[in-house]
C-alpha cells in the first residue's frame, strides 16, 4: 500500500531455485491510526483537572473553654448579604456602621488587607493579628462563602471563624437592600 | 544529452517510531484514566486558590444541588455498612441484591421512603429516576445526619480509620442549605471538613 517495492526481481540464471525473501516490515500505518484514535478517546474521558479542596476548620462547640477575650479593636466582622454584596465592620456591632462592600481584589480584599496593617500598627506582640468573624445571612450563596474563605487564605488570616449572623446585622442588610 | 534521472525512492516512512510513541501515550492514559462520576446533584463548584487535592479514598462527600441533598462515600463495603445500619434504623429490609446494587451507586439522592424503589429500578432506567433528595434539617434526628454517621461507623469498624468529610455544593446555593451540613457535622464533633473548590489561578502577590 504506502510502500513501494523497490528491490529488483530478477531472475537468476540457472542456480538453485531460492525461496523469495520476503520483506521484514510490516506496514504500521493502521496500527499508528489505532492507537492515536485510543488516545484522543481517552485524552477525552479522562478527568484531568481534578477538583481542588478547602480545609475548614469549625470550633467545637460542645467543650466550654475559657474563652480569651479578644479586644474588639483588632476584630473584623464580615457579613454576607445577598445580591454579592457584603457589609464589613470593626469592633462590636452597632458601634461603627458598617461598610457596605463587594467581592474581588480591589474591595473587600483590600479592606481585608488594610485593615490588618492598621491592626498591626496599632497593638504588639500576640494582639498583632486581626481576627475575622464572618457571618453568613440567609442570602448569601455557597459561592460568597467560598469567596471570603479564599479572602482568609489570600490575606493570610489565621485566625477566623464563621458564626451564625445577629438579628441587627440582618436589620441592617435589609435597611441597605442587600437582603 | 541525457537527463538526469531522480533514483526513484520509497515513499515508505519508518513508522516504528511513532508507533510507540502513540503506545506509550495510549498506556499512559489508560493508567491514569479515571471515569468521570456521573453526579446528579450537576453542582458546578465555585473557584478558589487553594491547591490542595481532593483525597481519592475514605472519602465521604455531601452534594448540594438544586435544593437537594445527595451523598456518596468512597468504598464500596462501607457504603454496604451504612445501608444496613440505615435499615435498621429505619425498619427497611434490604435483600442482597438491592445491597450489592447500593455498594456499586456512587451518588445517590434519595430519602429512605424512595430508597428501595430506586434500588430496584433498573440500571438503565436510573437516569429517569427523580431522585428527591437526602431528607435533612438542623434537628438531631435526620437522614443526613445519619447516613454520614452510619458511614462513619461503618468505616471505623471495616478500616478502623476516619472517613474524610467534604462538601460539595453548587455556587448558587443558598448559605442555609450549607448551614444543615454543618450542624449535622458539628452535631456528631465532626469539625474538620474540605469545601470542594475549582482552580482558580492565584493573585499576584
Amino acid at each position: 500500500m504506502a510502500e513501494l517495492d523497490t528491490s529488483g526481481g530478477g531472475k537468476h540464471k540457472g542456480g538453485k531455485i531460492r525461496s523469495k525473501k520476503a520483506s521484514t516490515r510490516v506496514d504500521l500505518t493502521a496500527m499508528v491510526d489505532l492507537a492515536f484514535l485510543l488516545i484522543t478517546f481517552f485524552m477525552y474521558t479522562t478527568t484531568l483537572q481534578k477538583p481542588k479542596a478547602m480545609n475548614l476548620v469549625m470550633p467545637d462547640n460542645s467543650v466550654k473553654t475559657n474563652n480569651l477575650p479578644v479586644a474588639a479593636s483588632r476584630t473584623m466582622t464580615i457579613v454576607l448579604g445577598g445580591h454579592n454584596k457584603i457589609e464589613w465592620y470593626m469592633g462590636e456591632p452597632g458601634k461603627t456602621a458598617p461598610t457596605v462592600d463587594n467581592y474581588g481584589a480591589n474591595n473587600i480584599r483590600k479592606a481585608i488587607i488594610d485593615n490588618a496593617k492598621q491592626v498591626a500598627a496599632t497593638h504588639t506582640g500576640d494582639e498583632a493579628k486581626m481576627e475575622v468573624v464572618i457571618h453568613p445571612s440567609e442570602k448569601a450563596t455557597y459561592e460568597n462563602l467560598v469567596a471570603i474563605l479564599d479572602e482568609m487564605s489570600i490575606a493570610n488570616i489565621k485566625i477566623y471563624a464563621i458564626v451564625k449572623i445577629l438579628p441587627m446585622e440582618v436589620e441592617d442588610l435589609k435597611k441597605n437592600n442587600n437582603w | 544529452m541525457p537527463r538526469v534521472k531522480v533514483a526513484r525512492k520509497s515513499t515508505a516512512i519508518d513508522m516504528t517510531a511513532m508507533c510507540d510513541v502513540a503506545f506509550l501515550l495510549l498506556t499512559f492514559f489508560i493508567l491514569t484514566a479515571k471515569p468521570k462520576i456521573d453526579d446528579p446533584s450537576h453542582a458546578v463548584v465555585p473557584p478558589s486558590t487553594q491547591m490542595i487535592p481532593v483525597a481519592d479514598a475514605n472519602m465521604m462527600t455531601v452534594s448540594v444541588g438544586q435544593h437537594k441533598f445527595f451523598f456518596s462515600v468512597t468504598e464500596q463495603d462501607v457504603r454496604a455498612g451504612a445501608l444496613k445500619a440505615m435499615g435498621d434504623k429505619y425498619g427497611v429490609t434490604f435483600t442482597p441484591e438491592e445491597t450489592q446494587r447500593f455498594s456499586l451507586t456512587q451518588v445517590f439522592g434519595v430519602p429512605m421512603k424512595q430508597l428501595k424503589s430506586f434500588l430496584d429500578t433498573e440500571p438503565d432506567q436510573l437516569k429517569n429516576f427523580k431522585q428527591e433528595g437526602i431528607q435533612a434539617d438542623t434537628t438531631n434526628n435526620n437522614e443526613l445526619f445519619n447516613w454520614i454517621y452510619t458511614s462513619r461507623q461503618a468505616e471505623k469498624a471495616l478500616h478502623d480509620k476516619d472517613l474524610q468529610m467534604s462538601i460539595k455544593a453548587d455556587s448558587k446555593e443558598d448559605y442555609p442549605y450549607i448551614n444543615t451540613i454543618i450542624s449535622c457535622l458539628e452535631k456528631q464533633k465532626l469539625f474538620k471538613f474540605d469545601l470542594i473548590t475549582s482552580l482558580k489561578t492565584a493573585p499576584k502577590k
